[in-house]
């Protein structure tokens, strides 16, 4: 099993040509994704060479979807293209959309995302992401393949860093899948829609959710943890020294008055029983130590 | 990017909501012909990107242009939450009749946008909405529709807006509506939004709040940046295109990756409880590539701070491989020379660490240590920016 992505997915890269597309489809290739095809209007019918193997290039994601039956789509078309690009492969039927791109306006992401809301039949990650691995299945995004094996722990961050920290940290017990949900003020998977599908794995055994400054999706997800998650949680939330009003880094990342600061989404966790660590480090060992039945 | 009251107050007046722009005066002596013009009696309102100003003493009453020029010089150069008055908004008096509240933004929580009115406006929204919630409505708005003709006036029937101003103020929350879809604001927010007395709407003041991810389709937007109210090191950063935040420690940061630069900042700052306290310096995420030139400019940035006392830099090699960070780190360090002069503290870890780790103790840099892991790492760095405050203490 896995979450959201497994051996049997297939995935079509929709900014395949581009610098970024390229780079990063030669490593999900070499961590064995299935790649069935790339995505770049006015280019169909070409095709880019990947040491030897060559991936078709589609001018659609309708003509990809009808030639190779593609059910996820990772997204690195530049910022500016994002919303048509992602309304495109809701229109094509593709059940999962990764978006990776960073910089995407916030209006473009509601408007992409109410779109595949109406539309109910595609899950929109990102954008602003690293994308999912399901270690030793399959791999789509940035996230780094080589950090960990397939295990029994589930991942779900706002941050790609922090999501490859944990993931080494916990590298001798593996993940059953690792999900990047990003950093924008709008996404399209959120810590809940992790939750809930970790609980339904029957390969998942526990799961880390780390969180940033920003928002109230920790608190959401704290009270959705008390009421349907079984399986233990460990937390980890970053940016308790962050000042108010500074975005850091992530456009999601600000604390506004008394809302969004670290304190209160890790009380908000604690309260329901979700054990927080102080540092990624301390958390790893949380969550060791639940693994370990100790 | 939050914008000023006469900037918002300026996109309001594009988008034909009705606003009075007044004048915006930096040196005092000008608000005397200001004044004048705009027939003597007038407020003197400080402009600055942040809410509260009423209370911090920053709007203030004139009775007559010399009187103007007295407010304007106490107001002027004020600290406001941190940030300094730089010019004033000389502003007509207003005949009020109702104060209501007006605002449009993003909900995170739901991922749509929300109105948020009420006829009780002039006062803290959230003051009002404690002690008489059902005195707030909250309109939410679907981003496929947006804000037509139906929901204009639904807003007006839930925000129960007096009849006699139903059809104007629908009218402004269309036109506010544009506001936010046009210019990619993700708050347009009007406190208050008066009914002056010869029964006319008005926008009396405005804050709106800019996405800079659309800045591609606003070129128009890069006039409103205040680079003058900016922290010098924060500009210097933008303008190289690092995503720096000044912070007030001694131990400078850098690393890869929003969060882990956060949690870096907490974790130093943890270490310094131990440390005499030491904090934090700033926030510097120098994203994917580490390139030699980029390590060279966060470190310049870092290094140009009195205030920093020892740097951590913390790499988690995903994409990033850990030895072109660590030949980064080399080369930036010749490239500043006598610049360096404070103590580096280097944690990397993942793609190619031992090459990264190797490159680093073959360099033997004077100033740089190595440290395994990310705990290990912010607690060497807290201590040396503390020996190195004691150090100066005793001098």
């Amino acid at each position: 099993m896995a979450i959201f992505l497994n051996e049997n997915s297939k995935v079509v890269v929709q900014g395949m040509t581009g610098s970024e597309g390229k780079k990063h489809t030669q490593r999900m290739l070499a961590s064995g994704t299935n790649i069935v095809g790339g995505v770049t209007p006015g280019k169909g019918g070409q095709s880019v060479d990947f040491d030897g193997a060559p991936v078709a290039v589609y001018g659609s994601c309708a003509e990809a979807v009808e030639a190779t039956g593609a059910d996820v789509s990772v997204v690195f078309v530049p910022p500016k293209f994002t919303k048509s690009a992602v309304i495109e492969a809701v229109d094509a039927g593709i059940p999962l959309v990764i978006v990776i791109t960073e910089g995407v306006p916030v209006h473009d992401t509601a408007e992409l995302f109410s779109y595949a809301q109406a539309k109910g039949t595609t899950r929109v990650i990102g954008p602003n992401c690293p994308g999912v691995i399901s270690p030793g299945k399959s791999n789509a995004g940035i996230i780094p393949a080589d950090i960990t094996k397939a295990g029994r722990v589930g991942l779900v961050s706002k941050s790609g860093t922090l999501t490859y920290q944990m993931m080494y940290e916990l590298r001798d017990f593996g993940f059953s899948s690792a999900v990047g949900i990003g950093g924008d003020p709008i996404i399209g998977t959120t810590h809940i829609d992790c939750l809930k599908a970790f609980e339904d794995d029957p390969d998942t055994d526990a799961i880390v959710m780390i969180g940033e400054i920003g928002g109230d999706a920790e608190e959401r997800a704290a009270a959705y943890i008390k009421d349907n998650v079984t399986k233990p949680v460990v937390g980890y939330v970053a940016g308790f020294t962050a000042p108010e009003g500074k975005t850091m880094g992530h456009a999601g990342a600000i604390v506004s008055g008394s809302s969004g600061t670290a304190q209160a989404k890790k009380e908000a966790l604690e309260a329901v029983g979700v054990k927080v660590g102080k540092t990624p480090s301390e958390a790893a060992q949380l969550m060791r130590a639940i693994l370990q039945g100790n | 990017m939050d914008l000023m009251e006469y900037q918002a107050k300026e996109l309001f007046a594009k988008h034909g909501v009705p606003v009075t722009l007044g004048t915006v005066v930096e040196k005092a002596e000008d608000a005397h012909d200001a004044a004048q013009q705009l027939g003597g009696r007038v407020v003197v309102k400080a402009q600055v990107q942040v809410g509260g100003r009423g209370k911090a003493g920053g709007v203030k009453l004139a009775e007559n242009p010399q009187d103007a020029v007295a407010r304007a010089h106490d107001i002027l150069g004020m600290d406001i939450k941190g940030h300094t008055v730089n010019r004033v908004l000389i502003a007509p008096t207003a005949d009020i009749a109702e104060e209501y509240y007006f605002s449009f933004l993003v909900n995170r929580a739901e991922r749509d946008y929300l109105c948020i009115a009420s006829i009780e406006g002039g006062v803290e929204i959230e003051e009002v909405a404690r002690t008489n919630p059902d005195a707030v409505a909250k309109v939410s708005i679907d981003p496929q529709t947006g804000v037509d003709d139906a929901k204009a006036a639904e807003i007006v029937a839930a925000t129960r807006f007096p009849t006699e101003v139903a059809d104007q103020a629908a009218d402004l929350i269309k036109k506010l509506w544009d506001v936010f879809i046009k210019e990619d604001a993700t708050l347009v927010e009007v406190n208050p939004l008066v009914r002056l007395a010869d029964g006319k709407l008005e926008a009396l003041d405005g804050k709106v709040t800019l996405d800079e991810n659309a800045d591609f389709r606003h070129p128009d937007h890069v006039q409103f940046e205040d680079k003058a109210a900016a922290d010098p090191l924060e500009q210097q950063a933008k303008d190289k295109g690092l995503n720096y935040v000044k912070l007030d420690g001694a131990v400078g940061i850098i690393g890869n990756g929003a969060g882990l630069v956060m949690s870096t900042l907490d974790v130093v700052a943890y270490a310094g409880e131990k440390h005499s306290n030491v904090k934090p310096a700033n926030f510097l995420d120098i994203g994917g590539g580490a390139s030699a030139e980029v390590m060279a400019n966060g470190l310049h940035i870092i290094l140009g701070d009195p205030q920093v006392k020892s740097v951590l830099v913390n790499v988690f090699g995903g994409i990033t491989a850990c030895d072109s960070v660590a030949n980064g780190i080399v080369h930036a360090l010749e490239l500043l020379g006598d610049e360096a002069n404070k103590p580096l503290v280097v944690r990397l870890d993942g793609n190619n660490v031992e090459e990264g780790r190797r490159i680093l103790q073959d360099a033997n840099h004077p100033l740089v240590t190595l440290a395994d892991t990310m705990d290990g790492a912010a607690d060497r760095a807290a201590e040396l920016a503390s020996l190195s405050s004691q150090a100066k203490d005793r001098d």
